[in-house]
């Protein structure tokens, strides 16, 4: 089971909320950092990296020689990364989206395949939790391939052995854009963390609009519950939407996320109320086998 | 004498000379000697999510012009332009087209070697 | 014209609330929601008289089922796997296609067609504290260096035409290409940033953005009390990267409930908090003074 944890904006508790579940899921899990622009996963779990690889893409280097300034793939290019200027074909390697257009409409065979990198995946382990994560480069501007090639790396992992962990716990990027879509898409269950303020329940709705044509099962976590208003309640009754948990807003519990300490493991009190959330995470992507 | 590229604001030769390259109203492609001009307009790189530079230093360069007259210009569009063989004055905003022009005449202006602006992707 | 951005590595810092506080404070200016994955400040200020345009950027491809052949080039040559495939039928995911036109170009049958992408609006506004860009895109679609460089021209027009001298602009929080597209050329970058783990991992990578592109940067240390030994930790770092610390603010839950109220803080409450908070911004305008 994929179990990718989401909210319509940053700093709701997404990843309050992944390392406590991580932390307390019945059997050992992979969790995945796939918030490659502010990857923070790693910061709580501590994992022992065991290994990492440049995470790289595709893009055309031009053979002057061969190259008779037909201008073809400069006209296919929606990037503006190949560019007939003058009498000279010009690459910018930054712009490319790395679409392999221009490398296959040449006719002149004067384009070949090289490199940019995007940034790195590393993996390693916590214990027993096995964890895999991706950055971006700065000055990167691109993450969805990177996630990609995260999204690579885990089915490999899984692939290699048999006795990987099944469950796959999910930071997901913040907000409703494609990098959020890209995490979220291949999920089988999608929890949204939001916090009951005008904010909070402005982007949830936001988040719960894009994520609804996927057709996943979607449930709720309200973090810092009590610090604001109802609204949050009447629209998840309104849209028929589960709220798994409520985290209640505790100076303590700021305190402690803020010391790098996992909330789940912080007291018995918040333990329980992450392996309850655990599962009816279970149950609610139960309700999708079933139909 | 070669034609030169001015941005611009508006299609005149009193225009305010636009400060910004890529994302350009539009061009005058001017012969110094006679101040005939023809407009380009440069709305089309505005539309595009990226690369507003490069598609501008192809439309200044498809234009024939030698010399661009305007205020900055970014990294990429500065080596598509060098490629190209145009010569690059920038710093030339807040004031007319034609006064660019005559600046240019004269010979106070200074060709860059070096862009002068930090590129959004570099 | 002086162009001040706030921004955050993270999100969920205060980044917003902050700035709509600031857009009580500023006088002479123009308000610009450069945060379109998450624009939140309209829930506080309340433009009026909006004037709503279309966003269009790049294009979508569309496969016209008619006249499809069901050859497979598409689903070959497609390297952001958009291309979907039931049975004889082919359709594209609009979540998952780039606009590279790559399928456009190669369909044997010219079947695909490639019309402009409709992504989202963009207004003009009233608010109680002077006029206001904003955005809204619809859910899946994503913030671009196109939009974000659209805003900032708006602003800059609107400005002009009002004989206003500065831009106050919410930015958007990581490092992608819609933060650099914000940052370009602005006079000063303010990072709202917390002490927390996360707060300063991602502090460090922001000011690596901006030591990038040369921008005057300072911070501000929102809820510096969680952790005071972070918080310290933060303002070295500042001083080691030579960015101004233009102040530290406690954790305060008169923000919430401001924002609850429609409110920012600065009109909600007079306190200490708020008096720090006007003090910071007076250094904020001295340090626009100073070459």
């Amino acid at each position: 089971m994929k179990i990718a944890v989401a909210s319509g904006k940053g700093g709701t508790g997404k990843t309050t909320v992944s390392s406590s579940l991580v932390s307390v899921w019945d059997s050992p899990v992979i969790a995945m950092d796939l918030d490659v622009e502010e990857p923070n996963l790693h910061l709580f779990l501590n994992p022992t990296f065991t290994g990492s690889r440049p995470a790289r893409m595709e893009i055309p280097e031009v053979d002057q020689a061969l190259c008779t300034l037909c201008g073809k793939c400069s006209d296919l290019c929606q990037f503006k990364a190949i560019s007939l200027m003058g009498k000279v074909l010009m690459t910018f390697p930054e712009m490319c989206h790395g679409c392999g257009g221009c490398l296959a409409i040449c006719p002149e065979n004067a384009l070949h395949p090289i490199h940019r990198e995007l940034g790195e995946i590393a993996w390693g382990h916590a214990g027993e939790t096995k964890f895999l994560m991706g950055r971006l480069r700065i000055g990167e501007a691109m993450s969805p391939p990177l996630m990609r090639q995260v999204k690579k790396r885990l089915d490999e992992m899984q692939a290699a052995s048999p006795d990987q962990p099944k469950d796959v716990i999910t930071d997901a990027p913040p907000g409703v854009s494609c990098p959020a879509i890209n995490a979220v898409m291949d999920s089988d269950v999608i929890v949204l963390v939001t916090e009951p303020t005008p904010f909070g329940v402005y982007d949830m709705k936001l988040a719960h609009e894009a994520f609804t044509p996927m057709n996943k099962p979607m449930g709720v976590v309200v973090n810092r519950a009590g610090l604001g208003n109802s609204e949050i309640y009447d629209y998840c009754a309104a849209k028929n939407l589960d709220i798994l948990a409520e985290i209640p807003y505790d100076r303590q519990i700021a305190e402690a996320y803020a010391s790098g300490v996992i909330i789940s493991e912080s007291s018995d009190k918040m333990k329980q109320i992450f392996l309850e959330l655990a599962e009816k995470i279970k149950q609610k992507a139960g309700e999708v086998c079933r139909g | 004498m070669d034609k030169v590229a001015v941005t611009c604001e508006s299609p005149s030769l009193e225009a305010q000379v636009d400060p910004r390259f890529g994302r350009a109203a539009g061009f005058l492609i001017v012969d110094p000697d006679t101040m005939e001009f023809e407009y380009i307009d440069n709305g089309s790189t505005q539309v595009m999510a990226q690369g507003a530079g490069i598609q501008a230093a192809e439309n200044v360069s498809n234009s024939g012009a030698k010399v661009l007259l305007t205020g900055y210009v970014g990294p990429k569009a500065f080596q598509g332009l060098a490629a190209a063989g145009i010569k690059i004055g920038q710093n030339l905003d807040s004031m007319t087209v034609r006064q660019a022009i005559e600046k240019f005449k004269a010979g106070e202006v200074e060709f860059a070697e070096a862009s002068n602006k930090e590129g959004h992707w570099k | 014209m002086d162009e001040i951005l706030i921004i955050s590595g993270k999100g969920g810092t205060g980044k917003t609330s902050l700035t709509a506080a600031f857009a009580h404070l500023a006088k002479n200016h123009v308000i610009c929601d450069l945060d379109v994955d998450a624009p939140d400040m309209h829930l506080i200020l309340k433009p009026e008289n909006t004037r709503s345009h279309d966003f269009i950027s790049g294009h979508e491809a569309m496969i016209v089922e008619e006249k499809c052949e069901s050859c497979g080039t598409c689903l070959e040559m497609c390297r952001y796997d958009a291309i979907v495939n039931e049975g004889d039928r082919y359709f594209i995911d609009p979540l998952k296609c780039e606009g590279c036109k790559v399928c456009v170009e190669f369909c044997p049958a010219k079947a695909i067609d490639f019309p402009d992408r409709h992504c989202g609006s963009w207004f003009l506004s009233d608010t109680r504290f002077g006029p206001m860009i904003h955005a809204q895109l619809f859910p899946g679609e994503e913030n671009s260096g196109l939009l974000v460089s659209l805003l900032r021209k708006q602003a800059k027009e609107m400005a002009g035409k009002k004989g206003l001298d500065l831009i106050l602009s919410d930015g958007t929080p990581g490092i992608g290409c819609p933060v650099i597209a914000s940052l370009s050329g602005v006079s000063l970058a303010v990072i709202v940033t917390e002490p927390t783990p996360s707060g300063r991992h991602d502090l460090e990578r922001v000011a690596d953005l901006c030591a990038h592109f040369r921008i005057p940067a300072g911070i501000i240390i929102n809820k510096c009390d969680l952790n005071e030994k972070e918080a310290a930790t933060i303002e070295k770092f500042a001083a080691d990267k030579g960015i101004v610390h233009f102040g530290s603010l406690p954790h305060d839950p008169a923000i919430t409930r401001a924002m609850i109220n429609g409110q920012v803080i600065t009109e909600y409450a007079n306190n200490e908090f708020t008096e720090e908070l006007t003090r910071i911004w007076q250094q904020m305008l001295q340090s626009l003074k100073k070459p």
